[in-house]
């Protein structure tokens, strides 16, 4: 997919909704046609900015969570609870509908075919969306790198793309751990707890392997597993992060 | 609970100021000498504008404000490596 | 101009409303947000004091149960934050800046508040005395929560509100003004909500 040059200037551009998924209770996927688009890379995200009819504006990023080579832009919105922004992205916004965006969006933590592997990628909640990027991107690219995904979610129901990991992880270069931390099924075989430094010792790759490392998800979750890793012997330069939150002034 | 982001939540804003991607762009904290991504600040953005903070030493280091529109960047402790 | 977004509200707000409270530019909450520049400061009460310094005779230090035991007022004022947020009738209980600048012989005109954490913000003397600025430790009937402040902050209620300083641990008396951290970065030296002072230039 040819990438577009920079042109110093990041425009908003109207889009229009052409589908929703609903992805978890609380997680919805909106794919998007956008006439202005001049392709991304995955890992990277966009600006959505609501406009009121009153002029009052809130805005947010979410990060894309298709490939570059998909054929839709796809972003996935997980509903915080007393969010401004993320429940009318879930519960109101419909296909039909515009919205507003600039993007894409991101240098730092992206992720192309093209770079060399191993690939560990590491998800709290919501976290997971632009690592879906990357592995999508991974399927189409059919490059022999090989990827370890850990993925935390509170339960079983709340993993977002439960299946579609579930169909990454029969690919032969792809590893799939899930840990859940507040309930599992009874004879989950996962992991139980966090993604702890014991838990890394043995699901990411040894440092000698010298993994390509993605981290996202909320700011303490972040901290503390790229704190494990670093512990864990893996020099701070090979793990790039992202944290997720609350934006709303 | 005042929980910092990282320079990804501003990314749009600092390309909107500098023209530019920023946050693969390395920059060295003048308050304690550490370097690291500007993706990698530790970022209070529910303000009336985005403060980045060095992640090593807290000091201040960028400062962002939109007024009228235009997002403009303060560099208070923030050297950048020359942007190619 | 952006496109209305179909069916988009935000946060439940009101504009408008009375011209007379509600300054020109703002919206009214009844949420209370919490903007900040950096971590939360949390200074143990032992270790708190509060200082008058600077262009001054004699600077004044109180630690905290001798800032308590200073005449104190309930005081019920609208806030109003340059993010356009307005809160109407806050009720704080707090130490008048005229009480404590009663033994402080000084020929300054400004000052620098300063607190924990590091943020500054500058004052005109004219805008903080006269009852019109306190240093609040009670907000609604309890302590101030540290996310908005607290122990104390400073309240000038007739100023956009990133004059109130949290955190405060005093006031530096100046001759000259000062610009304070976000009057540094283009916000306005004075931020009189009423005029819409909120940038530079405004």
């Amino acid at each position: 997919m040819a990438r577009a040059a920079l042109p110093g200037r990041l425009s908003w551009q109207l889009g229009r909704v052409l589908d929703t998924i609903d992805e978890t209770q609380r997680a919805r996927s909106l794919v998007l046609e956008l006439p202005n688009w001049p392709g991304h890379r995955a890992g990277q995200h966009v600006d959505i900015r609501l406009t009121a009819d009153d002029g009052y504006q809130a805005q947010r990023g979410y990060s894309i969570a298709s490939a570059p080579e998909d054929n839709e832009v796809i972003l996935t919105i997980e509903r915080l609870e007393n969010g401004e922004v993320s429940p009318y992205l879930t519960d109101v916004l419909e296909p039909g509908d515009e919205l507003e965006l600039r993007g894409p969006i991101g240098g730092y933590f992206v992720w192309d075919a093209s770079l060399s592997g191993p690939l560990l990628l590491i998800s709290g909640g919501s976290g997971i969306v632009p690592l879906r990027a990357m592995l999508r991107h991974w399927v189409a690219a059919r490059l022999p790198v090989e990827v370890r995904v850990i993925h935390s979610a509170r339960s079983l129901d709340e993993v977002i793309y439960r299946d579609e990991l579930m169909r990454l992880a029969a690919y032969e270069e792809v590893d799939v751990r899930i840990a859940l931390t507040r309930a599992w099924p009874e004879r989950w075989r996962g992991h139980r707890g966090r993604v702890d430094r014991d838990f890394l010792k043995d699901a990411a790759w040894p440092p000698q392997d010298q993994p390509r490392i993605y981290v996202c998800g909320p700011t303490a979750f972040v901290e503390a597993v790229a704190a494990a890793l670093v512990d864990n012997g893996q020099p701070p330069d090979t793990i790039k992060t992202e944290r997720f939150g609350p934006t709303g002034g | 609970m005042t929980v910092p982001l990282d320079g990804n939540a501003i990314a749009g804003d600092l390309f909107a100021a500098f023209g530019r991607e920023m946050t693969a762009v390395v920059g060295r904290c003048r308050s304690c000498g550490v370097t690291c991504a500007v993706a990698e600040l530790c970022v209070y953005a529910r303000a009336p504008g985005a403060v980045a903070r060095c992640s090593s030493c807290n000091a201040v280091v960028m400062v962002l404000v939109t007024i009228a529109g235009e997002c403009h960047a303060h560099l208070p402790a923030l050297e950048l490596e020359a942007l190619s | 101009m952006s496109p209305i977004s179909r069916a988009f509200l935000g946060r439940r707000r009101r504009a408008g409303g009375d011209p007379s409270r509600v300054p020109p530019g703002q919206y009214v909450t009844d949420d209370f947000p919490v903007l900040s520049a950096g971590p939360t400061p949390r200074t143990p009460l032992g270790e708190w004091s509060f200082t008058i310094d600077g262009a001054a005779h004699e600077s004044v230090s109180w630690r905290w149960e001798d800032f308590l035991a200073l005449p104190a007022e309930l005081i019920t004022v609208d806030i109003h934050c340059v993010t356009k947020w307005s809160k109407l009738d806050t009720s704080w209980r707090g130490v008048s800046i005229d009480t404590l600048l009663e033994t402080v012989q000084t020929d300054a005109a400004y000052l620098t508040a300063w607190c924990d954490g590091g943020y500054t913000t500058n004052l005109a003397l004219a805008d903080v005395v006269d009852g019109n600025a306190w240093v609040a430790y009670e907000y609604e009937g309890g302590p101030v929560h540290p996310e908005h402040g607290g122990p104390a902050r400073l309240l000038v209620p007739h100023l956009y509100f990133w004059k109130s300083a949290k955190w405060i641990r005093g006031l530096t008396l100046t001759a000259t003004d000062e610009p304070g951290f976000w009057e540094t970065y283009g916000y306005h030296n004075h931020g009189d909500p009423w005029l819409e002072q909120r940038y530079q230039g405004d």
